[in-house]
């Protein structure tokens, strides 16, 4: 007690907060081991076929379901393309909306806005970026799902699909409309932080070129920031991938791999991503050990792709500080 | 992470370099293609516009329709039709909880870190190496999703000797689902923001304040004390209303990790309060995941209430954040925290 009274030697605290800093890295270590070693089972027994195409989702899943605390090898088979295309789908298509949508916002905030405007737009991108992805999803279910069912699905599509699927509604179209809305945002702030640092000068000298101010901003300003609107990307693919929630709620939750083949009906097909269907079997968790396995096989290979678009997203930003530019 | 969190906030200065229309650039005289472009950077700007507005209009409209002041004194009640199902005060509590539990872990992590990291971490290429190790690690976790999150603390909780966090199941498995468990987890959620919010306000102390302090014979650590955490107080502040922010919003890891009770359902036996801290529960964002379609229970007029009841929370926290920024601005005519967003 008498020595805990004294005053700290620098050391000593040096030494205490060092330790409690390094602490977060050792729950990133641990997050990878435990991660992978739960899911070691599934690519054992699985190999690299894991990713590839075979199969329903749906039967191998149930049949994880069926065998209880000592499975056996067969329990383990899973190939689990249909996710990771749907995945990758949806991710995709909400990048490439989200990525016009949030670069000319992020222009006209900190370019063309008048003053008023632009405030209310960064209380905007702001408050978007904060609503949680539950409500996201509860709009999406509520509203959107009844209002593309009722009004967008036609009649013949459905008759077309039912003997392969039920159109409700619920499905890519919407999951990739709500998650564009969900990233652009974060793509609007960074991509903002990237172009208000841009130094004045080099706006003022295309100026004095006599040139307008929207060629001004595609020649120099947009150039200057291209590896933060690429690291903006790159991020904002993270979090879509990541996103869970919004999407087990609006995209229908049936293993079904959307056909681009069907035309318009393409678009209300339903789908599952990796997160969702985690989320959709999260009592699965601790519960039979082959669909166990799987599930945290999904969460490695989802953290997997997130290190490595965190990784990129810190690369593409290296060049940025060539130029003194903070991205 | 550092990145939209390191900024200063926009608007307050140097956002006003744009060239001034000055007399022969009148659109008129422009082409084509920059009209376009033009043209359509105001409509995405006016579309983000609409998107919020809809948003907020229409929760608001469903809150006049839907939110009665004594659903937020209620339990929930198990029912079949939406009349007889309750209110939400257990999730509204476990909100609370988790909160409070999160926050009071990151709290201690985020700050240490930042101040290990700006006041020790320069000289020596072990403590360089070493600062850039936690750096890194609180980058990924801001990068990690929070279903991966969740996942992990179930791997983690369901450990035979961290039983005593959760309640066991009936094959002597442990579920590794409790209030202490989601709590663990949200700390992680919280952490980055808070980290990044006090290492901004750390590097924002000018250099002659620490010099004066040690001229006077402080050491380092009584520094710290008595003239750095005073003055990054304001950014301290932010970085818990963010994390606050995060922390109510975040849905998977309470499905996934609080196990899904509508009521507060204590672990029989033990201490009152830690018997709470062991049992299940739900949250303000796992009752609307709940009474949605997606969820077992068809209320959809108790989900959009309690999610009438989380936006406003979270609008409450913007502005919050807002509020500390342009206080301390105007208090200390420092740079603001927080950033972007």
């Amino acid at each position: 007690m008498q020595r805990l009274r004294k005053p700290w030697s620098d050391h000593r605290a040096e030494l205490l907060l060092g330790a409690v800093s390094l602490s977060t890295g050792l729950v990133v270590l641990f997050m990878i081991a435990f991660v992978a070693a739960r899911a070691w089972p599934t690519f054992a027994h699985n190999g690299l076929g894991w990713l590839g195409p075979g199969g329903s989702l749906k039967v191998q899943v149930e049949n994880m379901l069926a065998t209880s605390t000592k499975p056996p090898a067969s329990a383990y088979h899973v190939r689990a393309w249909p996710i990771v295309y749907g995945t990758l789908l949806i991710t995709a298509l909400a990048v490439l909306l989200a990525l016009p949508l949030a670069v000319l916002s992020a222009v006209f905030i900190v370019e063309l806005a008048p003053t008023a405007l632009r405030r209310t737009m960064i209380r905007v991108v702001r408050l978007l970026a904060s609503v949680p992805s539950v409500i996201w999803g509860l709009l999406g279910i509520l509203v959107l799902v009844p209002f593309v069912g009722n009004h967008l699905v036609t009649a013949s599509e459905r008759t077309s699909l039912q003997n392969t699927v039920q159109l409700t509604g619920a499905g890519l179209a919407i999951a990739v409309v709500l998650l564009t809305l969900m990233i652009t945002p974060i793509m609007v702030a960074l991509t903002c932080d990237a172009l208000a640092t841009v130094p004045p000068a080099w706006r003022e000298g295309a100026a004095a070129l006599g040139v307008n101010r929207v060629r001004a901003i595609r020649a120099v300003t947009l150039r200057a920031v291209r590896p933060a609107i690429v690291a903006a990307t790159v991020l904002a693919t993270a979090r879509a991938l990541g996103e869970a929630i919004m999407i087990s709620m609006v995209s229908g939750s049936v293993f079904f791999s959307p056909r681009p083949g069907d035309g318009v009906a393409f678009l209300f097909e339903p789908v599952r991503t990796l997160a969702s269907t985690i989320v959709d079997f999260r009592e699965g968790l601790g519960g039979a050990p082959a669909l166990n396995s799987t599930l945290y096989a999904f969460a490695l290979l989802l953290l997997f792709s997130v290190f490595v678009l965190s990784l990129a997203g810190y690369l593409v930003k290296l060049p940025l500080r060539k130029y003194q530019v903070r991205g | 992470m550092s990145s939209f969190a390191s900024e200063p906030a926009l608007g307050a200065s140097g956002l006003s370099s744009a060239p001034r229309r000055g007399r022969g650039s009148s659109m008129r005289t422009w082409r084509w293609s920059d009209r376009l472009i033009w043209l359509a950077a105001w409509t995405a700007g006016l579309l983000l516009c609409a998107v919020a507005a809809a948003i907020v209009l229409y929760m608001g409209y469903r809150g006049v329709q839907y939110l009665r002041p004594s659903l937020l004194f209620s339990h929930p009640q198990p029912s079949g039709n939406q009349a007889g199902s309750g209110g939400f005060l257990d999730p509204l509590l476990g909100t609370a909880l988790l909160t409070f539990i999160g926050i009071l872990l990151a709290a201690p992590l985020a700050i240490c870190s930042a101040l290990w990291i700006v006041e020790y971490g320069h000289g020596g290429r072990t403590r360089q190496a070493l600062t850039r190790i936690v750096e890194s690690s609180i980058e990924i976790v801001a990068g990690t999703p929070d279903i991966l999150i969740a996942v992990f603390g179930v791997a983690i909780f369901q450990l035979h000797f961290l039983r005593f966090a959760s309640e066991g199941s009936e094959g002597g498995g442990v579920t590794g689902r409790s209030f202490l468990a989601a709590g663990a987890m949200m700390s992680l959620i919280a952490l980055p923001p808070l980290f990044v919010a006090t290492r901004d306000g750390l590097q924002a102390v000018p250099t002659h304040m620490r010099e004066a302090a040690f001229a006077l014979g402080k050491t380092r650590i009584a520094t710290i004390r008595r003239v750095l955490l005073p003055s990054v107080r304001p950014n301290i502040a932010t970085g818990v209303t963010l994390g606050i922010s995060r922390i109510i919003a975040d849905t998977a890891i309470v499905l996934v990790l609080l196990g899904d009770e509508l009521r507060l359902s204590p672990h029989p036996g033990g201490l009152p309060v830690l018997n709470v801290l062991r049992g299940a529960g739900s949250s303000l964002t796992s009752y609307v995941y709940d009474n949605s379609p997606a969820g077992e229970g068809g209320a959809p007029q108790k989900a959009y209430a309690a999610a009438v009841v989380l936006l406003l929370f979270v609008l409450l926290l913007n502005l919050a954040v807002e509020w500390i920024a342009r206080h301390q601005a105007r208090s200390s005519g420092s740079v603001a925290a927080g950033g972007f967003v």
